[in-house]
């Protein structure tokens, strides 16, 4: 009898020490870490284009922390739910993009100001204000500013907005990835008057 | 053969010399990690002295050269330029200047192919050469010692250097480094480590004295500890040529093993002083400048022969050149052309290298100019430079990182490229690469790594671009989130001070209110004594009965006194300030009023007193039944005195406003009219109150309304008339002149009217919220001064609609009179002037029309509407129904009138609009466009707002939205039509 | 007229993979030679054999995963796997034992995980284990050194019309081994037991050791492989051994002896250098031999099998990733390595 009740105790006088000892140690190691919702954020494209449902791309993050799918966002592309999935421990799903255009071409939109009527329509839409203008006056995009959304192009009464492929520049452009295993890596072109 | 004797025996010697370096290697050479050996291939181009490169037809200089900002130009195409003219400036501080190579016309600013691996194009200044390579004029300076550093950078500067080693950074910024960083050493780097390239060698074989005279300006520019020249051991003349030149002076001169890549920048630093320049930082910032070889002597070029850099000596080299060597090729010579210089007997190319073998890159095209930083030109054979072989699977060999000067893993770094792993690339340092191509040279698998580090470091270059506009672009929403909501909850603020404004308006009681109107200020006033009047009345019976809530009655009529004190000192002052507007004929009928109107209101307190004392069971009933018909006796025998008054008034008035019978009589209808309302009313309350006298009250109210018809009549009977009599004594002019008066003072009238109506309304209100006793009056008042109000109104609007018929015959007598072949010469140049103002006035009619119509529609309804109730109720008898039978056709008569009219002009603005449809197509559209968004907009705003916001704005929005509607609708059917008439047209 | 287009550098070294393969496989002939001189034509006949069913295997699989097979045959990894391996399995081995080891080493330790460059283990040694474990017997049948058998025995050996009992022996690790678990054994007793027939490892082992050893060379003087392995592998191996031996020369094996015998040199040269599996950087593969060659010691002092290389090296194979995470080189313009991270 003795044994047991010897038992017991030692059991529970060892349940309390390494009790306190892991209390002691997630108090003294606390991972300060991002909230999720804050991670989920940073890892959106912060176009802000609302094509997953949400006004923007915080409300979105959000809406994943709370259950929802993390596919739903075609800026972001597969790289974007890859990376989700990875931060949230979640199956990896395929991009819920029906009908959406190609990610990867960064887009920019445009206004042909000799159309526009200055209506501040898409004013009010863009979600990053990079539209300027006022009303009955001429509107431009500020290119900088612009995710590319397409938020302003629906709510225009002339339809005046273009949503333009960014162009290569020397200073965007950068090497392509080599072929891979078995091609060779050089290309050869056709040169008249050499 | 004597070739392949030569290369022999410089390798039996460069081998000897590295075994001799490595032995007896001096102290202050160090070694850097890694490095390759590969074949030389510099006795190709290393054995002629350098010559002058071709002039061709036509130079290409791209204004970018160099590292950061594009040059901006100065000459337009048509200039005519000379050898050494400035035709470009350097734009901000990381710029070079350029310069015309040699004399000739500026044929184009434009986009050319240029030195970039993409193959894109860039923007040059194109020069049409005239042959004659005429300088402009130019003078060096003596002695740079006179001058400041400061002198001398900007003349560096302006002289469009840039380093002519590869990088092309400008060199005006790296000697350039303030006063806070101290140089150490200053090196030279004469390394020229990479296969092929001699142009560094031959130029200090040839110029070693002007290369010295080059490193003297940046010494005293950098003011150097030590300066050192680093020069690899296959290049024994040059190093001797060098040590000749620099003898007696403070250069060192440092043989460095040959090894690739020594003659990196870092490689070199490290090779020269052991340091390491730390990751993403300058060599400046561990004391140390490198220029290479070529930039010396384009200084000393710059500053003591004051030519600016217009030349440079590069390799033409490989076996696909049948006289390889050293050019001095002006900038901008197209490498086409220098292949034709040293090409002549036409050998077979492979492929066409700017640089070096080991960093160079390929060009696309052989129209790419030479430019600062192009130290050699590699025509390769096909079998010199062979295709590469196919890439196979990495074995993880290991030689790349045996081979990596920045001792980098390159194997792990191309299995994190491959993979798109940029995180874990990063992490094994990827930025340091300095893509000297080492290990694919080395790559058994032949793996072009220097191209997956390359596609490695763009993406991440665009990811760090891509997150920081991310970041941005969430900045900026969250901040646009903000301002949305801190705009909503200032209208909402706005909204609730609007609100306490209106309630302490309300509170602070007529007075405030009233200033603006003596009437309403009077009416106020009024009432403010009737309450008083009667809280003292109710005190006293109070009193007299001896009830417990005398206390509070008192406190009441204190309070209902200091009110009517109140507002009739606003009364006085309000009366003291306007001008004397009200006829003094009219004072005695105000005055009676007034009387009537206390007198009833004693009255009908006493009454209400009486009431009260009886509901108590006091005693003192009967004694104030009695007061109270004494009372009414008194109010009946003002009234009655204030009915004479009425009717005597206009008579007298009349004679001063003899030239208009007509509103004389509108305003006695007016007056009888209300009186009857007025009547009308009374006879309500008093059947509500129960009162006795509500039989005799009908029948008063029967009287007047008999008075107001037989006026009406009158009026009807005048209006007849009226229009006959001005039209024929007076021409169009006096019509136009006389017409106005009528509605103005109509209009006049309305605003005072519903000025009036307005203050009592409030008034009332007041009394409602007070719980005064008066209420009931004062609401039959607000209805009276209501009638009052809607009757002047729908006269304006007859008078108005009376009032357009003239101007519009006027123009149709014009044109009667005219000839008609005139007019028909005439008519469409008169149409298009007038059009406008004729299109205005239409508008301004059809708006009139359309209130007209409305008004007298929605008089109409109401009126069937009374009638229908009055019939159901019975409270009217036959003759009652039959007048209001009577007045309902009448109004449903002007109804349709005004409907007639409104649609003829509705026609006429049609064929108008479709006259001029053309033109204005697309200010419809616009204009459609316009109101549609604004209806989307409004629509959405109320849907928004339906939840949250109150009835009141909520009534204004969808108000608002119908007006939008309609508005909307009228611009879609305006462009339809418009629409379908241009079709037609067409 | 084309041109060719592509990044930097334009030139590059002449040799290529295949070529690295080759020299290893060349490598590997003064030892084939001596284990022919010493144990007969087993092992030449193991080896050819090896390479055909490696390359039948590679063809296959290379085929059924639609890959170009003869750009891939071209690497020589498969043979040099297979070359390899025959060479660790005893000469008496029957054609069924060198079949199923190299084709397994092809099949599942190579191409499975995505052929040449990706597989994680060793494949030889991957198929050598699997053989020791399944054929325990047939796989420790060494014959005895000294007396090669014909080629006519040797053949009637593979194709198992010869019984393998009558002529093997075993080892002279085995002998130790066995002679150490029973007790503490005296040199003299050793040396009653045949071993010390040879000057220091054993009659005829020192031999085929030592024609490793010179293929080794060769291969380093070639730049085919880097000192940093062979030489961890060694004195892993041999300095616990001198430690041991100087403290307890009667419970330990001398270092020599334990340097020399067994496939202490195979393993050193061809087997852990393996630079697939290997760990990859200087540091990393300095400490990763090493780790091989303690492994092997334990192992042969203390554990139940009486060599260990392929245990040690498919242990450490799995580390090899660890030992990278710890050993990335300082990078040029860094204050320290960076660590943590592959």
């Amino acid at each position: 009898m003795t044994a047991v009740l010897i038992a017991v105790a030692a059991l529970l006088a060892l349940a309390a020490v390494f009790g306190a000892v892991l209390g002691f140690a997630s108090e003294k190691f606390k991972v300060e870490g991002d909230p999720i919702v804050e991670q989920i954020d940073s890892l959106l494209p912060q176009t802000q284009c609302g094509q997953c449902g949400h006004p923007g791309c915080r409300p979105y993050a959000e809406a994943i922390a709370e259950g929802e799918e993390h596919n739903r966002c075609p800026p972001g592309g597969q790289d974007t739910v890859v990376a989700l999935s990875e931060l949230l421990g979640r199956e990896e799903l395929t991009l819920d993009n029906e009908g959406a255009e190609d990610a990867n071409v960064a887009k920019v939109a445009y206004i042909r100001e000799d159309e526009c009527i200055g209506c501040t329509k898409c004013i009010q839409a863009c979600p990053v204000d990079a539209i300027v203008g006022a009303a009955k006056l001429m509107h431009t995009v500020i290119v900088d500013e612009c995710t590319g959304c397409d938020l302003c192009v629906e709510p225009c009464p002339v339809d005046c907005i273009d949503m333009l492929e960014v162009k290569q520049t020397l200073q965007t452009w950068g090497w392509q990835r080599p072929a891979g295993i078995g091609e060779r890596p050089d290309s050869r072109i056709e040169v008249v008057n050499l | 053969m004597s070739q392949a004797q030569t290369n022999k025996t410089r390798k039996t010697r460069s081998v000897f010399a590295r075994l001799a370096s490595g032995i007896r290697r001096p102290a202050s050479i160090h070694d850097f990690h890694g490095g390759i050996h590969p074949p030389e291939m510099k006795h190709l181009s290393n054995g002629t002295p350098i010559v002058p490169g071709p002039l061709p037809q036509q130079l290409v200089l791209p204004l970018n050269m160099h590292i950061g900002a594009p040059a901006k130009p100065l000459v337009a195409p048509g200039d005519k330029v000379l050898k050494g003219q400035m035709i470009a400036e350097p734009i901000g501080a990381v710029s070079a200047a350029i310069h015309a190579p040699t004399s000739g016309t500026v044929s184009a600013i434009g986009p050319r192919p240029i030195q970039h691996p993409s193959g894109m194009d860039a923007v040059c200044i194109v020069i049409d050469t005239d042959g004659e390579d005429q300088w402009v004029e130019h003078q060096g300076i003596a002695d740079y010692t006179e001058k400041s550093p400061a002198e001398l950078v900007d003349l560096i500067r302006h002289a469009g250097i840039a380093g002519m080693g590869g990088a092309g950074f400008p060199t005006s910024i790296k000697v350039n480094l303030g006063d806070h960083q101290r140089v150490e050493q200053l090196l030279i780097n004469a390394v020229e480590c990479e296969p092929y390239i001699t142009a560094d060698d031959r130029l200090m074989r040839e110029r070693a004295e002007q290369i010295v005279t080059g490193i003297h300006i940046l010494q005293y520019l950098l003011n150097p500890r030590r300066t050192l020249i680093g020069i690899e051991d296959n290049k024994p003349e040059a190093i001797s040529a060098i040590k000749r030149a620099c003898k007696g002076c403070d250069i060192e001169v440092r043989v460095v093993p040959t090894k690739y890549p020594s003659g990196g920048e870092k490689q070199l630093i490290q090779l020269l002083t052991g340091k390491e320049v730390a990751s993403g930082q300058l060599p400046a910032q561990v004391g140390v400048v490198c220029q290479n070889v070529g930039t010396a002597y384009a200084i000393k070029r710059a500053v003591c022969d004051g030519e600016p850099l217009v030349s440079r000596v590069t390799t033409l080299t490989g076996d696909g050149v049948s006289q390889p060597g050293n050019y001095e090729v002006l900038l901008g010579t197209p490498v086409r052309d220098l292949l034709a210089h040293g090409n002549l007997a036409g050998l077979d190319i492979g492929r066409l290298v700017m640089g070096g073998p080991m960093m160079g890159f390929t060009l696309h095209n052989p129209g790419v100019p030479v430019v600062k930083t192009t130290n050699c030109i590699i025509a390769a054979s096909p079998e010199e430079l062979p295709e590469p072989p196919p890439e196979q699977p990495c074995i993880r060999c290991g030689s790349c990182a045996e081979v990596c000067p920045a001792n980098l893993l390159p194997q792990q770094l191309y299995w994190h490229a491959k993979n798109d792993d940029l995180e874990k690339a990063q992490h094994h340092n990827l930025m340091d690469c300095i893509e000297c191509g080492a290990c694919a040279y080395v790559c058994p698998s032949h793996i072009p790594l220097v191209q997956y580090y390359r596609y490695a470091k763009g993406e991440v270059r665009q990811q760090a671009a891509d997150q920081v506009k991310a970041d941005k672009a969430r900045q900026r929403f969250e901040a646009r989130q903000a301002r949305i909501e801190q705009e909503q909850a200032e209208k909402e603020a706005r909204r609730q001070a609007r609100l306490e404004a209106n309630r302490k308006k309300k509170e602070a009681g007529p007075a405030a209110a009233s200033t603006v109107d003596v009437a309403a200020l009077k009416q106020a006033s009024l009432d403010a004594s009737k309450a008083y009047k009667a809280a003292v009345k109710a005190a006293k019976a109070a009193e007299a009965e001896g009830a417990d809530n005398l206390a509070e009655l008192k406190a009441e009529v204190d309070r209902l006194k200091a009110v009517a004190d109140k507002a009739k000192a606003a009364v006085r002052d309000a009366k003291d300030g306007a001008p004397v507007a009200a006829a003094p004929a009219e004072d005695a009928v105000a005055k009676l009023k007034k009387q009537v109107g206390d007198a009833s209101s004693a009255y009908k307190a006493a009454v209400k007193a009486a009431k009260a004392a009886e509901a108590e069971g006091a005693d003192n009933v009967a004694e104030l039944k009695a007061q109270a018909d004494t009372l009414k006796a008194n109010a009946d025998a003002l009234k009655a005195e204030l009915r004479e008054a009425k009717t005597n008034a206009p008579a007298a008035a009349a004679p001063v406003a003899q030239a208009d019978p007509v509103a004389e009589l509108k305003k006695q209808v007016g007056d009888a009219s209300s009186a009857y309302k007025a009547a009308v009313k009374a006879a309500r309350q008093a059947d509500e109150d129960g009162a006795d006298n509500a039989a005799d009250l009908r029948a008063e109210a029967d009287r007047l309304k008999a008075v107001a018809d037989q006026l009406k009549a009158d009026l009807r009977d005048a209006k007849a008339n009226a229009p006959a009599s001005p039209a024929p004594t007076s021409p169009s002019t006096a019509t136009a002149e006389e017409q106005p008066d009528p509605v103005a003072a109509l209009k006049k009238q309305v605003g005072d009217a519903s000025l009036a109506y307005k203050a009592a309304v409030k008034a009332a209100k007041q009394a409602d919220e007070d719980g005064a006793d008066n209420a009931a009056d004062l609401h039959s008042e607000v209805a009276r001064l209501k009638a009052i109000a809607d009757q002047l109104k729908a006269e304006l609007r007859d008078a108005k609609a009376a009032a357009p018929p003239t101007p519009k015959a006027a123009p149709a007598a014009t044109a009667t009179t005219d000839s008609p072949a005139v007019s028909e010469e005439q008519a469409p140049q008169s149409l298009s002037e007038v059009d406008p103002e004729q299109a205005a006035k239409r508008q301004k009619r059809l708006k009139g029309l359309k209130t007209a119509y409305n008004m007298a529609h929605k008089q109409y309804k109401e009126a069937h509407a009374a009638y229908e109730r009055a019939e159901r109720n019975e409270t009217a008898n036959a003759d009652e129904l039959q007048a209001m039978q009577v007045k309902i056709d009448k109004l449903k008569a002007k109804a349709d009138n005004a409907r007639d009219a409104l649609d003829a002009l509705v026609e006429e603005a049609k064929a108008d609009i479709r006259a001029h449809t053309g033109k204005d197509l697309k200010t419809l559209k616009l204009e459609a466009a316009r109101a549609e968004s604004a209806l989307a907009d409004k629509q959405q705003e109320l849907e928004q707002q339906r939840s949250s916001a109150s009835e009141d704005t909520l009534e204004a929005l969808s108000s608002e939205l119908q007006a939008l509607e309609s508005e909307t609708q009228i611009a879609r059917k305006a462009l339809k039509q418009a629409v379908e008439e241009q079709g037609l047209a067409e | 007229m084309s041109l060719i287009t592509s990044t930097s550098p334009h030139a590059t070294v002449k040799n290529n993979t295949g070529a690295f393969m080759r020299q290893v496989i060349y490598a590997t002939l003064p030892g084939l030679a001596v284990l022919t001189w010493q144990f007969g034509w087993g092992s030449v006949i193991n080896v050819l054999w090896a390479v055909i069913v490696a390359l039948v295997s590679e063809a296959l699989f290379l085929k059924a995963r639609g890959r170009n097979i003869a750009f891939y045959l071209k690497d020589y990894s498969a043979v040099v796997t297979a070359v390899l391996l025959g060479l660790a399995l005893p000469p008496t081995a029957p054609w069924w034992l060198t079949l199923i080891g190299v084709s397994f080493a092809i099949i599942v330790a190579k191409q499975l995980y995505g052929g040449l460059g990706m597989n994680p283990f060793n494949p030889a040694m991957v198929g050598y284990v699997l053989l020791l474990i399944s054929f325990p017997v047939a796989m420790t049948q060494w014959l005895s050194p000294g007396e090669p058998l014909s080629f006519v025995q040797s053949w009637q050996l593979f194709t198992g019309q010869l019984p393998v009992d009558g002529l093997s022996g075993a080892t002279p690790l085995d002998t130790f081994r066995t002679a150490h678990s029973a007790g503490a054994v005296s040199e003299s007793e050793l040396a009653s037991h045949g071993i010390l027939h040879g000057q220091f490892a054993g009659l005829g082992w020192e031999w085929v050791n030592l024609a490793f050893l010179l293929g080794g060379l060769y291969l380093i003087s070639r730049k085919i492989i880097t000192w940093h392995i062979p030489l961890g592998f060694l004195a892993g191996l041999g300095l616990p051994a001198l430690l041991a031996w100087l403290i307890d020369p009667v419970r330990f094996a001398d270092p020599l002896f334990q340097l020399f015998s067994g496939g202490a040199m195979l393993g050193a040269f061809f087997i852990a250098t393996d630079p697939v599996s290997a760990a990859t950087s200087r540091m990393g593969r300095l400490i990763y031999a090493l780790l091989i060659g303690l492994l092997i010691w334990v192992i042969r002092s203390f554990g139940g099998y009486p060599d260990a290389v392929a245990f040690s090296v498919l242990l450490l194979n799995l580390s090899a990733p660890f030992i990278d995470y710890y050993t990335q080189p300082r990078t040029y313009g860094h204050k320290s390595s960076n660590r943590g991270v592959s």
